[in-house]
């Protein structure tokens, strides 16, 4: 009976080396893609136990990670939380991350390449491996007065502020917010708690409003319209379109109307200026039945919207103006209704090229990355993705956007400053008669050398809870408090 | 008896117990260390008690050694330290496996988990006295082959009774295959195993020649008789009934290949194995077509990050385990085994693989292979067909139940139910495999002494032998 006994004992060997030859492909071949799956907590983990890398802005700390007794070596911190969010996003173990800490996390972990001679010089002096830090283009005191104006007035809505001349963006606030210092917590329970509050919570606050949300855009899409109407060369601000207070779509028999139902001054015909001041919805369905639907698309997609893969790290919801099907579709569109829909990010891009003379700048967050000692890594560069408009009518365009904001009545107007600024009111919702308005204010200032560019956004009028919420009554002193911020911190 | 046995020990051929109790002390040394390096990634601190642990893990082996050069002074020396070192090891993964447990709960506010290390150093204290009192009792293995039939109608018994007993009784997490005894449970399946294993090897060797009886030829083989096949077809019988009550895949794969490992070792015919594995192929078809839990089994063996949060998660996140772990692993106690459920059972695998990488696997299948071929050996060595018989099916067990566990949490087949031998948590498992050894022992002993002298009868002198005349029938 000993030759089977033999050939069993073979047979014993074959097996383990299987079972050695599969563990092999496993722990060797396999194991990067194990390792690095999202789905691999391992990960997760370990990075919980490592010094992550702060945010800052202006020297003013964001996020940051200290040493503590807790089950973790390091807990992440948010010292102002809530009014910083939108910019940070939050850290937790159980939910992931979201914000900064999500989109420039291979900073933060020190995985990304740039820190590479820094982790090796880790492991070679034994140094326990910590992350980069960020320091992003946020001025604390902008982002702050954008916060405090939203959420003073417990307003649902966002404000972004860009420097011009580079796409920096200088606020980005969404509220209502969250404070991110509860999901970061090392007891599982209170990220849970504070997970199922935020998510349950209406309106929602972990979405940042931003660059996550579209709106209709409203009367600030005409800047649009003046644009490709100056661009084509066949218009002046003195060309004459109808003031009617009401006129019917093109092939329908649906009226159009003015704001209030108000004619477009006294006259016959109203100049493009006026239309643009007034707002003048009849005299802009005109002027895009001139144009025609392609100078309109061009238009818009030459400031921004339309594009997928802008990213500041964060990727940005691409804005649309829609399908426009038909003449009455386009009239609809050129006032900023119908399937036109903008990010406060995207609309703010339209002005703060307009303030730079027709360059569209890519906006963007970081600033810096820095190793552990602070020493500079990499720095942005601004880079500009377009040609919006041609200087000589980013001039014009500046010339009727002062106009307009001198002809707006309102708080918060800064003496000395010269702000150049439109008002939306747009319409939305199944029923759009009886909603309150979503409200809003684009705006650059100091219109003749300018240093801020802002887009103000407030969801469903505001806490005017009624029907008569307008731009210029609820959003623009938002506008011009931010603007106030931003001008005294660059003086 | 022990007297004279102790007297030839001094005068006869080595015995290798100073071999044993040498490595014995490195086995000790080696699970002491381990323990050091889990308690420095765990806890930061190191304490002079973990040296006391180590010195009373040695102290317990000892006296497991002690008991074995008194009653099996031949028995072969690496068996006992390959068993040491699995069973340490085992014990301390299972520890740091509490330990992060314990932090998760804390973490998390609940409760703080039953320890299950102080329950694995009882059991293990069991199954050494077990190990103690086989040797004692087993004085001769040939002794065993006379109570074959008492030994598989008991084996029947254990296997079927969870089967038959109310749920209530017998089922834990989905598999029928316990016994509740008010303060601990028993899976009288581990313990039916060995049993069936001593009624198998006496009944093939009794009707040994029948097996061996030629049927007709077919494609060069001699295909057994048709009716001689009755006790592969019992078996299979068996098996599948194992399947459908216990719901246990793991003990109806284990049992069915043991039986035919022993048929053909008995009957040295190949036919017999491929006879059994179309039987095999046959169940595991049917199986598929009937039992939704075979067919999930399946499913989440071909592809489990299908199903990744529901069926497919278990063997997803040890795959992931495997993987973070790479060649030389997270270290003891560095990495998190414990995301695996039933890191401490039947995903002992991927704890050790994540924490002491493919290196400490290979090294721990070495020793496997170590334990498996020393019983093999003595196998060959001993002189009686039922001892080879036995010790091939007890060394043979352990190697299937070692593929068919780690093979399953490593992808390499799907997934059944069992235990990694000596190193998983489980108390039946942990005992009847010390009975086991125990036996391997008493059989290894029985082929490396000498074989006994006859005691010579002293022959009269020639001058004193009586003459005998021899007359020629006429």
């Amino acid at each position: 009976m000993n030759t089977p006994v033999r050939r069993i004992a073979i047979a014993v060997m074959a097996m383990v080396l299987l079972l050695m030859a599969n563990l092999t492909y496993i722990q060797v071949v396999k194991a990067g893609d194990y390792r690095t799956d999202q789905r691999n907590q391992r990960v997760l983990l370990a990075e919980y136990s490592r010094q992550r890398g702060q945010i800052s802005a202006q020297g003013q700390v964001l996020a940051r990670s200290v040493e503590t007794d807790g089950q973790y070596p390091f807990q992440r911190e948010y010292p102002d939380g809530p009014a910083f969010a939108s910019i940070t996003g939050y850290y937790s173990l159980i939910y992931s991350a979201g914000g900064l800490e999500r989109a420039a996390n291979d900073v933060l972990n020190g995985s990304d390449d740039r820190l590479f001679t820094r982790r090796l010089s880790d492991l070679i002096t034994g140094r326990d491996p910590s992350g980069g830090n960020v320091v992003t283009t946020i001025d604390p005191a902008v982002q702050q007065a954008a916060y405090d104006a939203l959420s003073e007035n417990g307003y649902t809505g966002s404000v972004v502020a860009l420097q011009p001349s580079t796409g920096a963006i200088l606020a980005m606030a969404s509220t209502p917010s969250y404070d991110p210092n509860p999901l970061a917590a090392q007891g599982a329970r209170t990220q849970q708690d504070a997970w199922a509050e935020y998510t349950d919570a209406d309106p929602p606050v972990l979405t940042n409003r931003a660059i996550q949300e579209i709106y209709p855009p409203g009367s600030t899409f005409k800047l649009i319209d003046v644009a490709a109407a100056l661009e084509s060369g066949r218009y002046t601000p003195e060309s004459q379109f109808t003031a009617a207070s009401s006129i019917t779509l093109a092939d329908t028999a649906t009226p159009l109307q003015n704001f209030n139902g108000n004619a477009c001054g006294t006259g016959r015909t109203a100049s493009l200026r006026d239309a643009l001041q007034r707002s003048c919805n009849t005299a802009f369905a005109e002027l895009a039945e001139q144009l025609g639907e392609q100078a309109l698309r061009d238009q818009a997609e030459a400031f921004g919207i339309g594009t997928e893969d802008i990213a500041i790290p964060m990727g940005v919801v691409p804005s649309t103006i829609g399908d426009i099907e038909s003449t009455a579709a386009l009239q609809q569109t050129s006032i900023g209704q119908r399937d036109v829909a903008l990010t406060p990010m995207q609309n703010a891009m339209v002005v703060a090229a307009i303030a730079n003379g027709g360059r569209l700048m890519a906006p963007y967050l970081i600033s810096e990355i820095q190793g552990q000692d602070l020493e500079t890594l990499d720095t942005t560069e601004p880079d500009q993705i377009g040609q919006s408009v041609s200087p000589g009518v980013a001039r014009t365009l500046t010339e009727l956007m002062v106009n307009n904001e001198n002809s707006y009545q309102g708080e918060g107007k800064i003496r000395g400053v010269q702000i150049a600024a439109k008002t939306g009111t747009a319409e939305h919702g199944v029923d759009p008669k009886s909603t309150p308005p979503h409200v809003w204010y684009v705006a650059f200032a100091p219109a003749e050398n300018p240093q801020v560019a802002v887009a103000v956004l407030v969801e469903s009028g505001g806490d005017r809870n009624n029907l008569a919420a307008t731009g210029g009554a609820v959003a623009a002193p938002i506008g011009r408090a931010v603007i106030g911020a931003a001008l005294r911190g660059s003086q | 008896m022990v007297a004279q046995g102790e007297a030839r020990e001094q005068a006869g051929p080595p015995t290798g117990r100073t071999i044993e109790l040498v490595l014995l002390a490195f086995a000790a040394v080696l699970v002491t260390g381990a323990l050091i390096l889990v308690e420095a990634n765990q806890e930061q601190t190191l304490t002079i008690d973990l040296l006391l642990i180590g010195a009373a893990y040695l102290a317990l082996l000892v006296g497991a050694h002690l008991a074995v050069r008194r009653l099996a002074p031949y028995a072969d020396p690496l068996i006992l330290p390959a068993v040491a070192l699995l069973n340490g090891l085992g014990l301390v993964m299972i520890y740091r496996l509490d330990l992060a447990k314990a932090d998760r709960a804390v973490a998390l506010g609940n409760d703080l988990p039953t320890l299950l290390w102080p329950r694995q150093v009882a059991w293990t204290g069991v199954g050494l006295l077990l190990f103690v009192a086989v040797l004692w009792v087993v004085r001769d293995h040939r002794k065993l082959a006379a109570y074959a039939y008492t030994a598989g109608f008991t084996g029947l018994i254990l296997l079927a009774l969870p089967g038959v007993l109310p749920s209530s009784i017998s089922e834990v997490n989905g598999a029928k295959i316990w016994l509740r005894l008010g303060i601990f449970s028993i899976q009288p399946g581990e313990f039916a195993k060995i049993l069936l294993i001593i009624f198998f090897a006496a009944f093939l060797v009794q009707k040994r020649d029948l097996f061996s009886t030629a049927g007709r030829r077919f494609l060069g083989m001699e295909l057994p008789r048709a009716r001689d096949l009755a006790p592969l077809l019992v078996a299979w019988a068996f098996s599948v009934g194992v399947l459908v009550l216990e719901r246990d895949l793991g003990t109806s794969l284990l049992f069915f290949g043991i039986v035919l490992v022993l048929l053909y070792t008995a009957t040295e015919r190949v036919s017999w194995m491929l006879i059994g594995l179309s039987f095999f192929a046959a169940g595991g078809f049917v199986a598929y077509q009937l039992f939704g839990h075979v067919r999930t089994r399946v499913q989440i063996w071909i592809d489990p990050f299908a199903d990744f949060d529901g069926a497919g998660f278990q063997i997803g996140q040890a795959l992931f385990g495997l993987g973070t772990g790479g060649l030389g692993g997270t270290g003891l106690g560095a990495g998190r085994p414990e995301l695996v459920p039933f890191a401490e059972s039947d995903f002992m695998l991927s704890s050790l693989g994540e924490e002491l990488g493919l290196i400490g696997l290979a090294a721990i299948m070495v020793i496997y292979l170590v334990l498996i071929t020393r019983g093999l050996r003595s196998a060959l060595a001993v002189r009686d067909s039922f001892g080879k018989l036995l010790a091939t099916g007890l060394a043979f067990t352990l190697a299937l139940q070692v593929f068919i566990v780690a093979g399953g949490a490593s992808k390499l087949i799907p997934l059944t139910g069992l235990t990694l031998p000596f190193l998983s948590y489980g108390g039946s498992s942990l005992v009847a495999n010390y009975a086991l050894v125990a036996l391997l022992l008493r059989i290894s002993n029985a082929a490396r002494a000498p074989l006994p002298r006859r005691p010579a009868v002293p022959l009269p002198p020639i001058a004193e032998a009586g003459t005998e005349l021899v007359e020629r029938p006429s």
